[in-house]
């Protein structure tokens, strides 16, 4: 019997419980010293073992320049798991862990080191049974990707096989416009088939991200209103409150917009502007994100609807904390801006003539990912004006992070006896109990690489895409000198509340 | 927090939460069901209190604890609230029933149940004969019993069987849960062929191996024998037959499991028994009828009752079954003989 006619007989699709666990694989990472996978792989992957999800013989293998031999890196991954790891440690999930590690000593253009992970990857096929499956987790500069793939391809570490896979999982930047995002999907195409390659975007892994396809299409409420009828605007904000201070040699020169809008705010975009996918099978959902791309662009003038600053020195939060120039490897004149905001239009019947607001950035406010809609005011008020002076647009709030859940704001009477309303929210707090449990977005995206499961990873029509969004504001901006400045610790500088306020709209605080 | 309200009503427990929700913020919001536990007041109360705490972080409920006390005594409820860090992130209402009113608990219950809200009754103990015609399970959708915890287990679970009713469900089945996740992803990979034969050997009185067991014989449509292990706790093996070899999942010490499949080396793998707490956020995720679990449940009598250790003549068997399958199973044929060696090595031991 094959692997297609098979049916196993302790499969049943009633049956909720029993979870799925990756079939006998290996994953090996690139770039294993760096901080993600220290802060997040390595943890997420022992979380994943904790849970019992990972196949019994997993296999780990690290590749990076440091001389380590297997014990070093064990220490490694086990100083990390102990440090980060979300579910409580457990010595006998850790012991049949350790065992799967190996770590293979090189750089990317030396063969040798490349035909050692070949016997290494053997090796555990024998030892461990991973039955020749492996997952490469390229957690390196992009510069490095051509090399790389070259080097899986001329080991034979890439060859397809029916009966095995191999996959390859990059991290953004996913190129830093369309003509590189192209090239780099050449490379990459070249060695491993579309369906083999998972680029992260770890916001699709995170659960709130998930839940708004749940909000919008498993609820009759929110549905009969998600569009221009009823929504004026829509404001998708990803702000952070930390500099960038060490990050010099990734950000100069690449920006927040290349870093964040292009993969993580098109992306909620996309999420939030679809329309019904017909099943969520991957095919589908990818189809519905791909239609509502297509139709997005920038809105004109650039001048007057994008804005983008760069952080000067100042206090935040009761630090002093320097500017952008002044922090460690960035060039005195560096014309990267730390925030960026556009106005996009979505030309589709749902979403014509609601504008979508975008905007990121570094050192500013607070830590908040949130998408807010905000709907049109009544249209008549049988009040009083001095009644309803307080009384704003109804919004529905889906935060992201951190604090996740769905505010929902509307006007409420105040108490009295004069008829006054004002604002009030309703709260749903996602993560007001659930969090402690809730799985990190990357053992959710790591263990779906392992079962072959793409739904929550762009595929490069989807990159391509938002690149072609991206691209005439990017070429607008480089035209255009040095980016406006801003005070660290407030939220961007005045162009972006200038472009909100020429159409009468302003941006919510999140 | 901890309020004590000594002899009280539930129309003045209400008023109390309300109170708190009001000083303490939005507390009570967010809650998404109620959990009754139903025990006799004594020393345990607190450790069945302790795991509702725990499932809380992942399913924010308000929990109600019925223990029931002397039912000499004078008819009195005592209550107690909890709320902030001594309720995990629920709020637990524990009330102390006396005298007549010990037996009359739903009529307790009713006035303390969040709003539109499921409800889950769970007996950590001895559970009432019919759960689904007890008071409190009948107000519930769900009835979590533990046969494991009861003075005859293996009883216990003939008695669910008899009195099963959709929303039925029992911690014994939750505990296997990793144990069938294990078998299943096995069957996943070749070779695949049909599974002649399963052995389930564990303590005489685990009732999660006798349903491991009953789950086999229903899903695989086979007679399964159950064993009783020499040593060990709860389940010890499961043992799967096919033509190629047996796949066998071996937890001598309640802790780390061996999994032995033909065509692949063994493998460790962390099985350690599961905290009560655990199984029951397990439960709580889900709501609906458990159809497996019927299911599992009316294949119980089917389970054929086996003396300890069958596993060497099964395993002996093996070699000679071998030529059969040669040219069925494709990859490597040459390796199976090598591989069912040191497997038979280890049973002997």
């Amino acid at each position: 019997m094959s692997a297609k006619t098979w049916r196993n007989p302790l499969r049943d699709e009633r049956d909720k419980r029993l979870p799925r666990i990756a079939g006998p694989c290996g994953l090996v990472i690139f770039g294993v010293t760096g901080d993600l996978s220290r802060k997040k792989l390595m943890p997420a992957i022992y979380d994943l073992a904790n849970r019992g999800l990972l196949p019994p013989g997993f296999a780990l293998t690290g590749f990076a320049r440091r001389e380590w031999a297997d014990q070093d890196f064990e220490q490694v991954v086990y100083e990390a798991v102990k440090q980060h790891a979300r579910t409580p440690f457990r010595q006998e999930v850790w012991d049949s862990l350790a065992e799967g590690c190996r770590f293979v000593q090189g750089s990317f253009d030396d063969d040798e080191a490349f035909d050692k992970l070949v016997e290494t990857i053997g090796d555990l096929d024998r030892v461990r049974g991973t039955g020749g499956n492996h997952a490469f987790y390229l957690s390196i500069p992009p510069g490095a990707f051509p090399a790389v793939c070259r080097q899986l391809a001329r080991s034979g570490l890439s060859a397809q096989n029916p009966d095995q896979w191999r996959r390859v999982v990059i991290e953004k930047p996913f190129g830093s416009d369309l003509a590189t995002a192209k090239d780099l999907n050449r490379v990459v195409n070249e060695v491993f088939p579309e369906d083999s390659v998972f680029r992260i975007d770890h916001y699709l892994g995170k659960e709130t991200v998930q839940n708004i396809l749940a909000l919008r299409f498993a609820n009759q409420l929110f549905e009969p209103i998600w569009n221009s009828n009823y929504v004026d605007h829509v404001q998708i904000t990803m702000a952070e409150d930390i500099g960038l201070g060490g990050r010099a040699g990734y950000y100069d020169g690449i920006g927040a917009a290349r870093d964040v809008i292009q993969n993580h705010l098109l992306q909620l975009l996309a999420l939030t502007a679809m329309e019904e996918p017909v099943s969520f099978d991957p095919a589908a959902l990818r189809a519905e994100k791909v239609k509502v791309l297509s139709a997005t662009r920038p809105a004109g003038p650039l001048d007057e609807t994008t804005a983008r600053g760069q952080y000067t020195g100042g206090w935040q939060g009761g630090q002093k904390v320097p500017g952008l120039l002044e922090e460690g490897g960035f060039a005195p004149d560096s014309a990267t801006e730390t925030f960026a905001a556009v106005e996009l239009e979505v030309n589709t019947r749902r979403w014509a003539g609601v504008p979508f607001y975008l905007r990121t950035g570094k050192r500013l406010g607070r830590r908040v990912t949130e998408i807010a809609v905000v709907f049109k005011r009544a249209p008549h008020l049988p009040f009083d004006s001095t009644a309803t002076e307080e009384l704003g647009e109804n919004a529905l709030v889906i935060r992201v992070q951190p604090d996740e859940g769905i505010t929902l704001r509307f006007g409420s009477k105040v108490p009295g006896t004069a008829m006054q309303i004002r604002d009030v929210t309703m709260d749903f707090g996602y993560g007001h109990a659930f969090t402690e449990s809730s799985p990190e977005a990357y053992e959710r995206l790591l263990l779906d690489v392992l079962l072959g499961e793409p739904s929550l990873f762009p595929m490069n029509d989807e990159v391509e895409l938002s690149w072609k969004i991206l691209d005439p504001v990017l070429k607008h901006w480089a035209a255009k000198g040095r980016p406006e400045e801003y005070k660290a610790g407030t939220w961007g500088p005045a162009s972006a509340d200038s472009m909100m306020a020429r159409s009468g709209r302003h941006w919510r605080r999140p | 927090m901890i309020i004590d309200l000594p002899s009280t009503t539930t129309s003045q427990v209400n008023k109390k939460l309300v109170e708190l929700r009001e000083q303490g913020g939005a507390v009570a919001l967010g809650r998404v069901l109620t959990l009754v536990i139903v025990t006799d007041d004594g020393a345990r109360t607190e450790e069945a209190i302790d795991a509702a705490n725990d499932a809380s972080r992942e399913h924010p409920c308000r929990v109600i604890v019925l223990a029931r006390g002397a039912r000499k005594a004078a008819a009195r409820l005592d209550a107690q609230v909890r709320v902030g860090g001594d309720a995990g992130a629920s709020e637990v209402v524990v009330l102390r029933l006396y005298g007549p009113l010990a037996d009359e608990g739903a009529s307790c219950v009713v006035p303390l149940l969040l709003p539109d809200a499921p409800v889950v009754a769970w007996w950590p103990f001895e559970s009432p004969e019919k759960p689904s015609q007890d008071p409190i399970g009948a107000l519930a959708q769900r009835r979590i019993t533990d046969a494991a915890a009861e003075r005859n287990p293996i009883k216990a679970l003939d008695q669910r069987r008899e009195s099963y009713v959709d929303g039925d469900t029992d911690l014994a089945w939750t505990r296997l849960t990793s144990w069938r996740a294990l078998l299943a992803a096995a069957l996943d990979l070749p070779p695949y062929e049909k599974v002649t034969a399963a052995t389930v050997s564990g303590e005489a009185d685990s009732p999660s191996t006798d349903l491991l067991a009953a789950w086999l014989s229903a899903r695989l449509k086979i007679p399964v024998t159950r064993t009783k292990a020499s040593s060990g706790q709860g389940i010890v093996s499961a043992v799967l037959e096919r033509r190629s070899g047996a796949v066998a999942l071996i937890r001598p010490d309640g802790k780390v499991g061996t999994l032995d499949q033909p065509g692949q080396p063994d493998r460790r793998v962390a099985l350690q028994r599961r905290p009560v707490r655990d199984c029951l956020a397990e439960e709580l995720r889900r709501l609906d009828p458990d159809e497996t679990y019927e299911e599992t449940l009316r294949a119980l009598p089917k389970v054929v009752r086996g003396r300890a250790a069958p596993k060497k003549p099964a395993k002996a068997a093996k070699p000679k079954a071998e030529p059969a399958p040669a040219a069925e199973a494709s990859p490597e044929p040459a390796a199976k003989p090598k591989k069912a060696k040191p497997a038979k090595a280890k049973a002997k031991k």
